[in-house]
């Protein structure tokens, strides 16, 4: 019990630290930018991939129970709705925990392990915000970019589903997206995937810098930061819904 | 054996350490250590693995703390230093790690640019660049400018590593195992970079190491470590001139040539 309260205080430290030190200079402007690239542009080709099959197969598994009730107009709508409330920015933060946490992590880890992050420390350079600040700033920005991307491109394989068997054009299919969705969608959407761009980065950047016992430890890190990430995630998403329902007055 | 550096300047102490004490846990690694490095000065610390060498170090730069006593770093006392005032003595101070401790993700040039963009904001990329050459050119390894911390061997990543400490022109230089895993031939050349480094850019050394060829070709003053505290101090054939069953026994097991 003692050891769970103490890894409590150690995260919230690392935390409140995060916040203490992001407004204060200086600005790493450059890794920031390296981060956003390696974060962002490096998970587009995984992201696309996904994204694109999620929006075929979903579409492809709603028609029959939506065919059942003569209602295969309404697919664009469900999977608008399905896609932009919960699942773009579900399976990209799943994704992005899987690669980019892990990565974070890992590369934390070897750091702390081989001395890189003393290396730092010694030479006075603060290697929190060089190293937490700048990855958790990328990844609180880069996961609801990376969010809209796989949003589209979701949809885009939806409407290849649907336009191959409803014969639907790209402008009815959209009309009907954008019909379905609120600006409360939107915003929940995009404010969830900040909440979990910064989960990720955090996570990963805890575990990393945290790590020891050397090379075992570099791959305990990278695995607890996928998993405690993942298992955050899901819990956020559960909070997230209810304030949304409670919002529209479910 | 090494010959005595003659700038070194006995008045002038720019590290002092009393009584100092670090456990871990319930393990005493240093119980009452008292240790005075002065200008100019080569400093090897001998002892064998796990006795707190490298935590001795790690206190000296801030990187631990210490349980108990004083240590006085150029005038100033470490772990009485707020953040700001211990980064700002931390210039003055290189500390070469064991495993080198190059950003394995940043080229050599990269590497060495790192603490120059950060603690020489005044100097123009021209000066960053003269400096870098120079501070390569020191260490004999101006042709790796472009390579990854990857492609060099222990030896070449060492160099490097002695290069980026020394790119901001410290005072002190502290040295973990600067020879450890290098074959013979390339450990000698460390020991005569670690001496080049003393007189050409007039520094003041603590080496930690167990490998005694090392402490003969680069201290001028020898100390050893065994059970957390300096049992033999003086020249390295003064430390070893001695009954001492366990200072004799370190001697044996090492190779002399």
């Amino acid at each position: 019990m003692d050891r769970i309260f103490m890894e409590l205080a150690s995260i919230y430290a690392f935390v409140a630290r995060f916040f203490r030190e992001v407004f204060v200079p200086p600005y790493e402007f450059r890794e920031i930018i390296r981060q956003c690239y390696e974060v962002g542009v490096r998970s587009l080709p995984l992201i696309s991939l996904t994204g694109f099959i999620i929006g075929i197969v979903f579409t492809n598994q709603s028609r029959p129970s939506l065919a059942d009730l003569g209602a295969t107009a309404l697919l664009p709508a469900l999977i608008s709705v399905a896609i932009v409330r919960a699942m773009a920015p579900l399976v990209t933060a799943l994704i992005a925990s899987g690669r980019v946490g892990s990565g974070i992590g890992a590369e934390l880890g070897s750091m702390r392990v081989t001395e890189q992050i003393d290396a730092m420390e010694v030479s006075a350079t603060n290697p929190f915000n060089f190293l937490v600040v700048t990855r958790v700033l990328a990844t609180t920005l880069m996961i609801p970019a990376l969010t809209m991307y796989t949003t589209f491109v979701a949809l885009m394989g939806g409407f290849v589903n649907v336009s191959q068997n409803e014969l639907t054009s790209l402008t009815t299919f959209f009309t009907q997206v954008f019909d379905a969705i609120t600006f409360l969608d939107i915003i929940s959407s995009s404010v969830k995937s900040v909440i979990f761009g910064f989960t990720i980065g955090m996570v990963g950047c805890y575990k990393g810098y945290n790590s020891s016992k050397g090379t075992e430890g570099v791959g305990k890190a990278a695995n607890s930061a996928v998993v405690t990430a993942m298992f955050l995630i899901f819990i956020e998403e559960l909070l997230i819904l209810q304030v949304v329902n409670a919002l529209r007055g479910i | 054996m090494k010959t005595l550096n003659p700038k070194i300047d006995k008045s002038s102490k720019v590290i002092a350490i009393e009584g100092l004490k670090k456990a871990f846990d319930d393990f005493e690694v240093l119980k009452g250590v008292d240790l005075e490095l002065y200008q100019g000065e080569n400093l090897v610390v001998l002892g064998r693995s796990g006795t707190g060498k490298s935590v001795l170090i790690k206190i000296i730069a801030g990187l631990l703390r210490p349980d108990e006593g004083m240590i006085n770093v150029l005038g100033q006392e470490v772990d009485r230093l707020t953040p700001k005032e211990l980064d700002r003595l931390r210039l003055k101070i290189g500390f070469s790690f064991q495993n080198s401790a190059l950003y394995d993700s940043m080229t050599v040039y990269e590497n060495l640019e790192f603490p120059l963009v950060r603690h020489m904001k005044e100097l123009g990329k021209a000066d960053r660049d003269r400096s870098i050459e120079e501070v390569l050119e020191a260490v004999g390894l101006s042709q790796s400018i472009n390579q990854m911390p990857s492609e060099l061997s222990g030896g070449q990543r060492k160099r490097i590593g002695i290069a980026r400490t020394l790119i901001l022109r410290p005072e002190i230089m502290l040295y973990d195992e600067p020879t450890a895993g290098l074959d013979p031939i390339t450990s000698m050349d460390i020991n005569n970079l670690i001496n080049e480094v003393q007189r050409r850019f007039n520094t003041s050394s603590i080496i930690i190491t167990h490998d005694l060829t090392c402490a003969r070709a680069v201290g001028d003053r020898v100390v050893m470590l065994l059970d957390g505290q300096f049992q033999r101090q003086g020249t390295f054939d003064e430390v070893f001139a001695t009954t001492d069953e366990r200072v004799k026994a370190f001697y044996n097991y090492n190779f002399i040539d």
